[in-house]
This record gives C-alpha cells, sequence and structure tokens, in this order.
C-alpha cells in the first residue's frame, strides 16, 4: 500500500426525507424518525397505484434553489446541485484549479420526472412545444454536468450507473480518481427523484414495494419478520474527497478516510440477488483486502438493507461470511428504515451516514424492527450506539446484479 | 385582442427573468439578447416557445434569428396579434 495517496472526505451535503441539509438527516436518523408520508398527488388516485406512500423530501429543492435555477434541472439535477453546493461549502470551497478537481454523481434512474413530462407535452402539443434544455435535463449525466459547471471541474465529470449501487460506485470511482492522480479534490455522490407513477407502477409490479398503505411509517422495517418490502425515496448525498495532503496543506477538517472499495457482479438474475449472497461477500472481502484491513478492524456496517423478504436475508449471510465472527460484535444500521430506499443516491447518503457515524462515534439506529427474523444473524442497531475508532462499511447493491462495498475509517 | 408595447415588455421582461435569473429591469427595449443579456440560444429558443403560448402568436424558426433585441421581439409580437 506504500505510495498509495490517502483519500480523506472533508465535506459533506445532502437533501433526504429526514432534512434538508446533511446535519438535519443525520440528527433525524439519531432520533428514528421516519421519513415516510403519504403521496399527495392527483396520479396517486388516476392511475390506481397499489402503493399510496413513499419517503419525499423534507424540504423541496425548489424552496432552496433560484427559480431560473430549478428550471434548467431535472428534480434529480436539483437535489444533487442543493447537496454539492452544501459539500463544498462545508469543505471550505477548496481553491483548488479546475483541472484537479473532478466530479462523479452517480443516479440510479436518471431524469424520468422530466422525459415522462416532455413525452406528455409531444403527444398533446406537438414537436413545436418540446423545450430545448429537455435532453440536458433528462440524460443521466445532468447532475454531474450542472455541478461540475458550476464548480469549474475540469479533471472529469462522471455518472455511474449501476441502479442502487450507482453512489456507492460514485464514491469508489472518485476514490479511484485521486489515487489514479487525475485529481486532487472529487465532489461524489448520487441523486434520484424517481417517486413519478411509472417507476411505482414499475417497483410495484416486481413486488417489490412495501403494501403498507395504511401505516406509512413502519413500512420500512429492514430484518423484521413481517417485512414486506421496501419504501421508495428520493435525494441526494456529496461528498467533497481530497487527497490528505491537499487538505492537510490548507487545514481543513477531516471527517473521515475512505480507504477502499470492493465491487462485484452476481451475474444470477436481472433483478433476484443471488440466495447465496456470493457476489456481496466477494465485494467486502475485496473492500477489506484492497485496504489492508481485517474483519477484527470493523466497527460498524451499514448494510444495504431494503426491507425485502430476499435480499435483507442474502445481505445478513453475505455479512456473516464476510466478517466471520466478528460480525458478533459488529453493530450493524440499516438507515432505509428511516429514509426509504433511495435508489442511486441511496450509497451516497448512507456513505454519509456511515461517515457521520465514525466521526461522531455513535451508530445510527434501526427502527420498526418488532421481531428480528431469526434468519437475520446480526448484531442489529436499534438505538444509538456508542462505537469506537476503526473501519465503517457501506454496502450497496443493484438491480443487474451489482455489488459495492466501500470502507470508511476513523482519522485523528 | 392587441397588447400595448409596456404589457408585451413586461411579459417578455418576466419570462427572461423565469429563464436566466436576470432582473426584469434589464430587459430594456434596446438591449441585445446575446450582447447584452448574455443569453444563449436554447434558452432564446426556450425563451420564444414561452412567448408563444403567453402572447398568442405563432413565431416561425425562420424567424427567429431576426429577432436580436427585445424591440424586435416586441414589434414581432404586435404584428403578429394585430
Amino acid at each position: 500500500m506504500s505510495g498509495q495517496r490517502t483519500v480523506v472526505v472533508t465535506g459533506i451535503g445532502a437533501t433526504t426525507p429526514l432534512g434538508g441539509d446533511a446535519t438535519s438527516s443525520w440528527e433525524a436518523a439519531l432520533a428514528g424518525r421516519s421519513g415516510a408520508r403519504p403521496l399527495t398527488g392527483d396520479w396517486v388516485v388516476k392511475y390506481e397505484l397499489p402503493v399510496t406512500f413513499a419517503c419525499t423530501l423534507a424540504t423541496p429543492a425548489t424552496e432552496v434553489l433560484a427559480r431560473h435555477e430549478a428550471k434548467k434541472l431535472d428534480p434529480s439535477g436539483q437535489y444533487a446541485m442543493v447537496a454539492a453546493r452544501e459539500a463544498w461549502q462545508d469543505a471550505g470551497a477548496p481553491d483548488v484549479e479546475g483541472e484537479r478537481l473532478g466530479v462523479a454523481i452517480a443516479t440510479g434512474i436518471g431524469g424520468v420526472w422530466t422525459l415522462l413530462s416532455a413525452y406528455d407535452t409531444l403527444k398533446e402539443r406537438g414537436a413545436r412545444r418540446v423545450l430545448p434544455m429537455t435532453v440536458p435535463m433528462l440524460m443521466p449525466n445532468g447532475s454531474a454536468g450542472a455541478v461540475g459547471i458550476e464548480l469549474g471541474a475540469k479533471a472529469g465529470a462522471h455518472t455511474p450507473v449501476s441502479a442502487c449501487a450507482s453512489g456507492a460506485e460514485a464514491m469508489s470511482y472518485a476514490m479511484d480518481m485521486i489515487r489514479d492522480g487525475r485529481a486532487d479534490v472529487v465532489v461524489a455522490g448520487g441523486t434520484e427523484a424517481a417517486i413519478h407513477p411509472l417507476p411505482v407502477a414499475g417497483f410495484a409490479a416486481m413486488q417489490a414495494l412495501s403494501r403498507r398503505n395504511d401505516s406509512p411509517e413502519t413500512a420500512s422495517r429492514p430484518y423484521d419478520l413481517s417485512r414486506d418490502g421496501f419504501v421508495l425515496g428520493e435525494g441526494a448525498g456529496c461528498v467533497v474527497l481530497e487527497a490528505e495532503e491537499h487538505a492537510r496543506a490548507r487545514g481543513v477538517r477531516i471527517y473521515a478516510e475512505l480507504v477502499s472499495a470492493g465491487l462485484t457482479s452476481d451475474a444470477f438474475h436481472i433483478a433476484a440477488p443471488d440466495p447465496s449472497g456470493l457476489g456481496a461477500t466477494r465485494a467486502m472481502k475485496q473492500a477489506l483486502e484492497a485496504g489492508g484491513l481485517s474483519p477484527d478492524d470493523v466497527v460498524h456496517v451499514n448494510a444495504h438493507a431494503t426491507s425485502t423478504p430476499a435480499g435483507d436475508i442474502a445481505e445478513s449471510a453475505a455479512i456473516r461470511a464476510a466478517l466471520g465472527s466478528a460480525a458478533d460484535r459488529i453493530g450493524v444500521s440499516a438507515t432505509k428504515s428511516m429514509t426509504g430506499h433511495l435508489l442511486g443516491a441511496a450509497g451516497a447518503v448512507e456513505g454519509i451516514f456511515t461517515i457521520l457515524a465514525l466521526h461522531h462515534g455513535i451508530a445510527p439506529p434501526t427502527i420498526n424492527l418488532t421481531e428480528q427474523d431469526p434468519a437475520v444473524e446480526l448484531d442489529v442497531v436499534t438505538s444509538p450506539r456508542e462505537i469506537g475508532a476503526g473501519v465503517g462499511l457501506n454496502n450497496s447493491f443493484g438491480f443487474g446484479g451489482h455489488n459495492v462495498a466501500v470502507a470508511f475509517r476513523t482519522m485523528s | 385582442m392587441a397588447q400595448t408595447e409596456q404589457e408585451i415588455l413586461d411579459g417578455i421582461a418576466e419570462l427572461v427573468n423565469e429563464e436566466t435569473g436576470l432582473p426584469k429591469e434589464s430587459v430594456e427595449l434596446d438591449k441585445s439578447f446575446t450582447d447584452d443579456l448574455d443569453i444563449d440560444s436554447l434558452s432564446m429558443t426556450s425563451i420564444v416557445v414561452q412567448a408563444e403560448d403567453k402572447f398568442g402568436v405563432k413565431i416561425p424558426d425562420d424567424d427567429i434569428k431576426n429577432l436580436r433585441t427585445v424591440r424586435d421581439v416586441v414589434g414581432y409580437v404586435q404584428g403578429a396579434q394585430g
């Protein structure tokens, strides 16, 4: 590992169902609050959606951005811009040459609101009424491009797309950019704005969503025996990653180190998790190995744990297989119990929760765990718990069979 | 229903403000969209498409390139409404 650049986290930003910024989201998570609410759009009734709730943003992005800014961005781009600006300011707006500054902002689905509303306009009013910003707004890399322009980032603006592993893959990609010497500072994260009738209908058709319409706040219940699917969420998270020497030179606060990542694919099924959890196990093992770490270093896991019957069991088996007996004493948090599933932003927001858990020495709770599924042999954190210095793993898995594990470490 | 020059100017200022964030007062008759207001071609097309709705007129693509200043658009709309 000698000679390899150390990558650190110097800024964080988020807009989530729990709060309009990273701090309020973290505080709400520690308080065990749910971000789930009934959906209010007329389309819920009009299209007879079988699921009538989701984890919508706590603070609409249109209340934060200027009107002309919001107008040129898909909601996914708006959320990314809000999170990226907060992270950038939080890092002290580093003075860095544009050619040494990069962006990696992922998404699972991209500009679905823009795509489908523009198609409605086309059908109803003809091509003449389709606005010229339609394509730049709907393209998945629109967020990375817009944030790159805002910050003057010229070292590359990238958009990993791997469904619900996308946000974690962006962290890994950004780390590589710094390690490979292509950049000194990278704004990395993920964004998603897919609480739209089409994705809701599609996910519901897969039987992937919880149907607890009469009790939205208790619907996302990872590891609980009565879990019945995930709760769709939206939002964005961004971090500022920086080469350690660059951060030290400007004397900025360092939250944690981004040590390593593991990325594998199942080659099993386009949507179902490999029940053996082998791909996920390999991702975690790879992350540990790449960082020169052992299971004994791990003090916390922020699990993917979406609250689906099959996924939670496959992952818990994978965590056991990757960490062995060390798993007996490692507190595992499933923060999707509060945020819902932010798809392409999940790895970014949960990465931030992992970073803050290490920074503050406290693991956030998993709510709605009334009766733990006996097949889940993990020490699940159900109320905020103190953790020592060490490594925090963040798991993210996506349709397509993508498995990403990212390792962060406490930094003194 | 023809509108006055001031009404049309106010309407255009509103569209420019929504599209670019520029203050409405900066949208004056003699200002050039590209040189003075720094509006790119995508935003210009967007403003024209919305102006068609707002003023109930049709502005063919071939005519857009001739609309250099705010006064050009006001005049075009007045002519089309008349």
